[in-house]
């Protein structure tokens, strides 16, 4: 039973309630359908017509922020989550995972750094379902902060992180981008699944007709930032399941490897409890197991989540910098694994 | 029958006619434009890569179908991933089809060339090189296929890996042949695979020349059908780098090919010179498991005729002094835990440690010189290596 997060509704509530109010811009301006349908990649990010004010990431109708209870860790950006969904179709709740958003959706994640005048936006990443399939598409924005320009090849930007890390970070090219959204061959959404998303904002979509009904098993991760009120397995499995499972489970990019971090799975070795490594190569250090229940230092999970060298670091896309909470999150709920 | 071989020329010729060539140079923005080129091919198009170096700070990567990545020789064209800041890999192939020839890569972070769920892939004259030499930090793996169907790999180059050189995992109707792998861990492993057709290599200075593997938790297992013939393997005795983690990290120096827990593998023909440990060694899983899938044995391993110059004059086993002595001096070229079953057709002196269980390792040996029994049928070679189109590819 993954629960603990009732107590957590009058917070998220807060969140979601104010972001869904504010997302009433100037009635005449629409999202245009021919560019997320049409065969061809839109050069600019203004072709959409998602926001109204794109400096600002005020979105037009239709185009509804969101939020995950646990998101993943991109170098401590900010992230900015909205959902479109064309006038006449609804989208589909179905159980606790991915909600199932109609041809014509599209799902809008805007990548910034800074906080307040300082905020910069860095990339904005679009995913459009178009009649054959997903689509996945990275725009870097400009200098001016006026618009975004498609950049299939990727980018390198030099930034400080909230910590004050300055990276080089990584704007992912095209494919990179089906690394992580790649399942079974096809490109599919990773964050939008029931269960990682607040109760409060999918009764609100609920109630203004835009999903069709309340999923089963929404809303069962934990609130990141209050995670110390769920139980460390719960906090650990969450940050996991969403930094990791994306490509460590079955048909997806590390398949190969056996491991299956899914907030679903229950098998312990499919966990990585006293598994030994396949294809690790020198990311396992020194070490022979991916989790040691009880010793954390001596788990090749965590080693790999503590550095950020290519080729050893995990995720091994979009990190360059440690995340310091996950890997807390983590280290705790290996430490309290009974040893064997 | 006319109107089928007709149909299938147009096909053929479909390609050529409509295909489009990406010709890259190399110099200032070779990263976006060289993986521009990647994205935009469609299928059937040739990207075209100068001679000269290519200084490359992130991994690349390949998801179109039926894409020739074409370089100007694998000394001419050089992907320097030295300052490599980012991913698992210098390239990623995600597509089927795909034709890499004629390029090489240098120092990648993590592995050279990956391939996952690539169907029928054509590696040919490629180079993977980590400059250093043996390095626990170099990559892992040069050349990767994994979980495809349809490999081909031919006349690589692979030097310096912390694992395999060449490491096909997961993956049926295999060929590797005409290649060479120089101071790897392991040079040449076939892991968790079926009809496999390792031929015509050069496997030198490895820890372990060629591995034949199948391991437990993972989501292929049942390796099998497997023939080593024809190969060169020959002093290999670098000391085992790989770091301890990794399952070649319990390879031992001077193994020469090497097959655990496989069912259905011929060995033959190879010359064996040099392998101080072991030039042929035959064994179970050495690990505890507790997958009901997994089958540890090795099983119906044949060793045909060979050519076996010297024995295990320096093994790196517990004992070892010992088993030299009481052997005469050397250990006999092929080394069998007892386990599973083991077939003699030809000419081959060797040794058993007659262990009765999986998993209790070498202090339960009771070592005599070996007697196997010849293979009660031929061997069935059906099925085995890629398919014959991937080696037509060769000739375009």
């Amino acid at each position: 039973m993954k629960l603990g997060t009732v107590s957590l509704l009058a917070a998220s509530l807060l969140l979601t309630g104010t972001v869904i109010a504010r997302a009433t811009p100037p009635p005449e301006q629409y999202v245009n359908d021919a560019a997320i349908m049409d065969d061809g990649l839109p050069r600019l990010l203004s072709a959409y017509g998602f926001f109204a004010d794109a400096a600002a990431q005020e979105p037009v109708p239709h185009v509804y922020p969101y939020r995950l209870n646990t998101p993943l860790y991109s170098d401590g950006a900010e992230k900015l989550r909205f959902v479109y969904r064309p006038a006449g179709t609804q989208i589909a709740a179905s159980g606790e995972g991915l909600l199932d958003l109609p041809v014509g959706s599209a799902l809008i994640k805007t990548f910034a750094f800074g906080e307040g005048e300082d905020r910069r936006l860095i990339e904005t990443r679009v995913l459009l379902h178009r009649a054959d399939g997903w689509l996945a598409l990275p725009y870097l924005w400009n200098e001016e902060q006026t618009d975004a320009r498609l950049a299939v090849a990727g980018a390198r930007i030099d930034l400080t992180t909230p910590r004050g890390e300055d990276i080089s970070y990584r704007v992912p090219n095209k494919n990179q981008c089906k690394e992580c959204h790649g399942l079974g061959g096809e490109v599919v959404p990773i964050g939008p699944k029931a269960r990682n998303l607040s109760g409060d904002w999918l009764k609100q979509m609920v109630a203004a007709g835009h999903i069709d009904r309340m999923p089963q098993g929404g809303d069962q991760l934990p609130l990141w930032e209050h995670r110390g009120k769920a139980s460390v397995e719960d906090a650990a499995r969450a940050y996991l399941d969403v930094n990791c499972a994306h490509c460590h489970r079955p048909g997806a990019t590390a398949s190969n490897s056996g491991l299956d971090l899914r907030w679903e799975q229950e098998d312990p070795r499919a966990l990585g409890i006293m598994k030994r490594p396949v294809a690790a190569g020198r990311g396992a250090g020194d070490l022979l197991f991916d989790i040691v229940p009880g010793d954390p230092d001596a788990s090749i999970l965590l080693h790999r989540m503590m550095v950020s060298e290519p080729g050893v670091a995990m995720p091994e896309l979009g990190k360059a910098t440690v995340d310091e909470d996950g890997v807390e999150a983590v280290r705790k709920w290996i430490a309290g694994m009974e040893p064997r | 029958m006319i109107r089928i071989a007709i149909s299938a020329l147009l096909l053929a010729s479909a390609a050529p006619v409509f295909a489009e060539t990406y010709s890259i140079e190399p110099g200032e923005g070779a990263q976006e434009r060289l993986q521009e080129a990647l994205i935009l091919a469609e299928p059937g198009d040739e990207i075209v890569l100068a001679a000269g170096r290519y200084e490359l700070t992130d991994g690349l990567s390949l998801d179109v179908d039926g894409v020739t990545v074409r370089g100007a020789g694998m000394d001419g064209t050089v992907l320097d991933f030295t300052t490599q800041a980012g991913a698992g890999e210098g390239l990623l192939v995600t597509s089927d089809n795909v034709t890499l020839r004629d390029f090489a890569m240098e120092n990648p972070k993590g592995d050279g060339i990956k391939s996952k769920g690539a169907d029928n892939i054509v590696y040919y004259r490629i180079r993977v090189t980590w400059t250093r030499g043996p390095h626990p930090e170099n990559g892992a793996y040069a050349i990767y296929p994994v979980e495809s169907t349809g490999v081909l790999v031919d006349g690589v180059k692979v030097t310096g890996a912390s694992d395999a050189g060449i490491y096909v995992g997961q993956s049926d109707r295999i060929t590797v042949r005409n290649s060479i792998a120089e101071a790897n861990v392991a040079g040449i492993e076939i892991e968790n695979s079926r009809n496999a057709l390792v031929e015509h290599n050069i496997a030198t200075r490895n820890t372990g020349g060629i591995l034949v593997f199948d391991l437990p938790d993972l989501p292929v297992m049942g390796g099998g059908n497997v023939i080593v013939a024809n190969n060169l393997v020959v002093a290999n005795d670098t000391p085992n780098f790989a770091p301890p983690g990794n399952i070649v990290a319990g390879v031992r120096r001077g193994t020469g090919i090497m097959v655990m827990a496989n069912e259905d593998v011929l060995i033959e023909n190879n010359i064996l010179s040099g392998n101080p440990t072991a030039p042929v060694m035959v064994i179970a899983y050495v690990q505890p498991y507790d997958d009901e899938r997994y089958n540890p044995l090795p099983r119906g391993v044949v060793v045909g005729d060979n050519t076996f110059d010297g024995g295990g004059y320096d093994p790196q086993l517990e004992g070892g002094e010992l088993l030299k002595a009481a052997f005469g001096g050397e250990l006999p070229p092929v080394m069998w835990d007892g386990l599973g079953s083991l077939y003699v057709t030809g000419e081959a002196p060797g040794w058993s440690l007659n262990l009765t269980e999986q998993g209790v390792g070498l202090g339960a040996a009771q070592p005599a010189p070996l007697a196997a029994p010849t293979p009660e049928a031929a061997f069935d070679r059906s099925g085995i290596g890629a398919p014959a189109e991937l080696e037509a590819r060769l000739s375009r």
